[in-house]
């Protein structure tokens, strides 16, 4: 069935005249710029905009979808976001690894530009940041706001916009990247067209949110949505301040940010930290306290703890990024401050991890037995792990070690590939047989190699990095018995060789475990579903339109 | 307090509310002050911006990513002094629409690289880092010798005297004839690039050879150029030590 035909005639007129808009502006794009990255986007738009007109304007004389629909829940956009979550997380994963392996062997990649370590490095960060984590955030938000407010989506155009929108911007940004076209503001690196595209996708996704939750048969919001929505609202902050920028002209992509030298950097990392905090957290806080509960089939331990924890980030984490400049040119009571609230910091992530395993109490042999829970239930110990490690890493002394190092990188990656991306797996196969009308995967035994792919990949990656980040700091400290320094620095380049080969490694075997899931996810949407579980569907009837 | 939030929980402008304050006051507390407090950044009388050269120069820089793997910042820690020259200072970036500081070292610091190698040895070392560094890992540009596109240089230079940085309208009407002028050391256009940008400013065939403007001429200037826009970090350390 066409995700088109889900609409009614009225919101196929709409989406219609979205798709020829979009198309419009693709063309205006190409057009105005003429040649160069932005031509080529204009045309990317355009092309994607055409499809989209096809694909609505084919079905536009399909049957209405029948009344009842109202009485369901609108899962057709989540199932779209979760193909384009494992889409994206093959992609930046994929080239995690490739680039990974390029610093093992720096010769293996054709000398041309666009396949150079310094293009595709961002192509990494924004494929698994944005597109693996940010349509899995999308995704699973529509699924659990519907669900905690036991109501459909307020209307059926919105999702579709937002996740288009979301995977074009996504789409222009890696592909602006191979052909060196970035900001160079790290996990901000797109232009400014694609910065602005993003704004109206991000308003579209706040209203949807809020429309849905007016519409909400239970009185109070629950802990999950108060996650996604700082997600939502303090995402949409950062990326408006971080980004402006002075376009050159209004026909090409190039661009100056309006900040310079150490306000740029300060903003820089107050933006950097936060896409971890707001980004790469809170949404995903959002997840496990919907999805955890509901495998397990235990309530959240605390309710008191998820209060504290919650507004403990949202307040704490802002403070934080000037702990990625300790000893630089900021000034020092900024990086105190960084410091000091990075500490403090641990206090609420702690409480999350400590409520989110003490829920498993009572339903131990459930993770025992089911490799889906036992992905929650990793998640949870590695954001208490990294979150502890992160706290640690910001402390003045112990930054002037690891800074600058590889143990930065093994941190980032216990974070995203221990707790996000196993959340993210966790409620991927709680979620994708649900919306399928089926009681589990189609193969439940890939489920149990996923799990031990992923958890081995992740630990053979982090600790070699560890070992490669602590190994790096020391030797570039070192001094002699003359006072001298002991280590020219391509020594300690020499030295992270076995380290860089074993970080290759332990991402192969968790881009493995990812192309398992994909391929269990695919066969599992293959499958003709059972009848419709009566419990998992909205409360009270809907006025008809 | 329970029963607060007991209610605040059913409104949901009011959890928005609470969110945007909440997350805003680190922001604003640690942000604002950075720029109403003059001691933030000192100027020194000498600090000079890139000339066109070197800004298209920076453009590469940052096309190719080359900022992922190196900083641009001394800390000011014994063995960073030791190995890479004084600490960086505020002021030494604040033209720099944005600061490329970094955040991790696969490659050396390179905030004061400017001048420490040869002309020639940077060209060798960019188009194939392994002929003079056996270990490097860094990647091969041979792609640098294409000629340098100079379409966008007087609006880049504009663009960035809107932004607050010292280009007058000469200098940005003239950008691209002081980028021919800054790699041809026997031309006429030569002494004007000294003249709008200082005496002190750099003026060589990069690549070896004046007679055609290329990438790599660019990015060679901008290396050479690193550290070398004030003398104040020197100063300071020399300050320090007496």
């Amino acid at each position: 069935m066409s995700p088109a035909s889900t609409l009614s005639r009225s919101e196929r007129q709409i989406g219609f005249g979205l798709a020829v808009a979009l198309a419009l502006l693709g063309l205006v794009m190409a057009a105005g710029a003429g040649h160069g990255v932005m031509a080529v986007h204009g045309t990317m738009a355009l092309a994607l905009g055409m499809l989209l007109v096809f694909r609505v304007g084919g079905a536009f004389y399909d049957p209405q979808p029948d009344a009842d629909r109202l009485n369901r829940y609108y899962d057709a956009p989540t199932r779209f976001g979760i193909t384009m979550t494992l889409i994206w997380a093959i992609i930046g994963m994929g080239v995690g690894v490739w680039v990974a392996a390029l610093l093992y062997w720096p010769e293996a990649t054709p000398a041309v530009p666009w396949t150079s370590f310094g293009r595709l490095r961002p192509v990494h960060t924004t494929g698994v940041i944005f597109g693996f984590g940010g349509n899995a955030l999308i995704a699973t938000s529509y699924y659990v706001l519907q669900r905690t407010s036991r109501t459909r989506l307020a209307d059926s155009i919105s999702p579709w916009f937002v996740l288009i929108g979301f995977n074009l911007f996504c789409a222009w940004a890696v592909t602006g990247y191979v052909m060196g076209s970035t900001q160079s503001k790290e996990y901000a690196e797109p232009e400014w067209y694609a910065d602005l595209w993003l704004v109206v996708v991000w308003v579209v996704y706040f209203t949807l949110y809020i429309r849905t939750l007016a519409r909400r048969h239970e009185p109070h919001i629950y802990v999950a949505n108060w996650y996604y929505m700082a997600f939502i609202l303090v995402v949409a902050m950062l990326h408006i301040v971080n980004n402006l920028a002075l376009p050159v002209s209004f026909g090409a992509a190039d661009s100056f940010t309006i900040w310079a030298g150490v306000q740029d950097a300060m903003i820089q990392w107050w933006y950097g930290h936060n896409a971890v905090a707001f980004f790469l957290t809170a949404g995903f806080l959002g997840m496990l306290y919907y999805f955890l509960p509901v495998r397990s089939g235990r309530p959240i331990w605390s309710y008191r703890l998820s209060i504290v924890s919650f507004w403990g980030i949202v307040f704490f984490y802002i403070w934080v990024g000037s702990h990625h400049l300790h000893y630089t040119a900021l000034p020092y009571w900024v990086q105190t401050l960084g410091m000091t609230f990075s500490v403090m910091l641990l206090v609420p992530s702690w409480a999350s991890a400590g409520n989110a395993i003490a829920t498993l109490n009572g339903a131990w042999h459930k993770v025992r037995d089911d490799a889906t829970l036992r992905f929650m239930f990793v998640a949870a110990v590695f954001y208490g792990l990294s979150t502890f490690e992160g706290s640690f890493l910001a402390i003045r002394p112990v930054n002037s070690l690891s800074h600058y190092t590889d143990w930065t990188v093994g941190h980032v990656h216990s974070g995203t590939l221990g707790w996000v991306a196993m959340i993210i797996f966790g409620a991927v196969y709680t979620l994708v047989p649900n919306i399928s009308g089926r009681d589990t995967m189609a193969w439940p035994r890939a489920i149990e190699w996923h799990f031990w792919l992923a958890v081995g990949g992740t630990l053979v990656y982090v600790i070699a990095l560890w070992n490669a980040g602590i190994t790096q700091g020391l030797m570039w400290r070192a001094y002699d018995e003359n006072g001298a320094l002991s280590y020219s620095f391509v020594e300690s380049v020499r030295a992270m060789a076995p380290y860089y080969l074993l970080r290759t490694l332990g991402g192969a075997m968790f881009l493995t475990g990812a192309i398992l899931c994909a391929l269990n996810c695919w066969a599992t949407y293959r499958l003709t579903p059972l009848a419709q579980t009566p419990r998992d569907r909205p409360l009270g009837l809907q006025p008809a339109e | 307090m329970l029963k607060l939030h007991y209610n605040l929980e059913k409104l949901s402008m009011g959890l928005v509310a609470g969110i945007i304050v909440a997350a805003s006051i680190g922001g604003i507390v640690e942000i604002a002050p950075l720029f109403v407090i003059d001691e933030t950044v000192s100027m020194p009388e000498d600090m000079r911006p890139h000339t066109p050269l070197e800004l298209a120069g920076r453009e590469i820089y940052i096309r190719e990513g080359c900022y992922a793997c190196h900083s641009q910042m001394v800390r000011s820690l014994a063995d960073e002094l030791d190995r890479y020259g004084p600490y960086s200072l505020a002021a030494e970036s604040a033209y720099d629409h944005p600061m490329l500081w970094g955040s991790k070292r696969t490659g050396p610091d390179l905030a004061r690289l400017g001048e420490k190698y040869s002309d020639a040895w940077h060209s060798a070392h960019l188009i194939d880092p392994r002929s003079v560094v056996p270990a490097s890992i860094m990647p091969s540009y041979p792609w640098l010798v294409r000629p340098l596109d100079t379409q966008m240089l007087s609006a880049q230079l504009g663009t960035l005297a809107r932004l607050g940085v010292p280009y007058d309208p000469e200098m940005v009407s003239a950008a691209v004839a002081d980028a021919q002028g800054q790699s041809r050391p026997e031309s006429d256009a030569a002494d004007a690039v000294r003249d709008r940008y200082g005496a002190d400013v750099a003026v060589r065939a990069f690549d070896g050879d004046a007679s055609l403007l290329t990438e790599m001429d660019a990015l060679v200037a901008y290396l050479q150029s690193l550290g070398r826009l004030t003398d104040a970090a020197y100063g300071n350390l020399a300050g320090e030590i007496e």
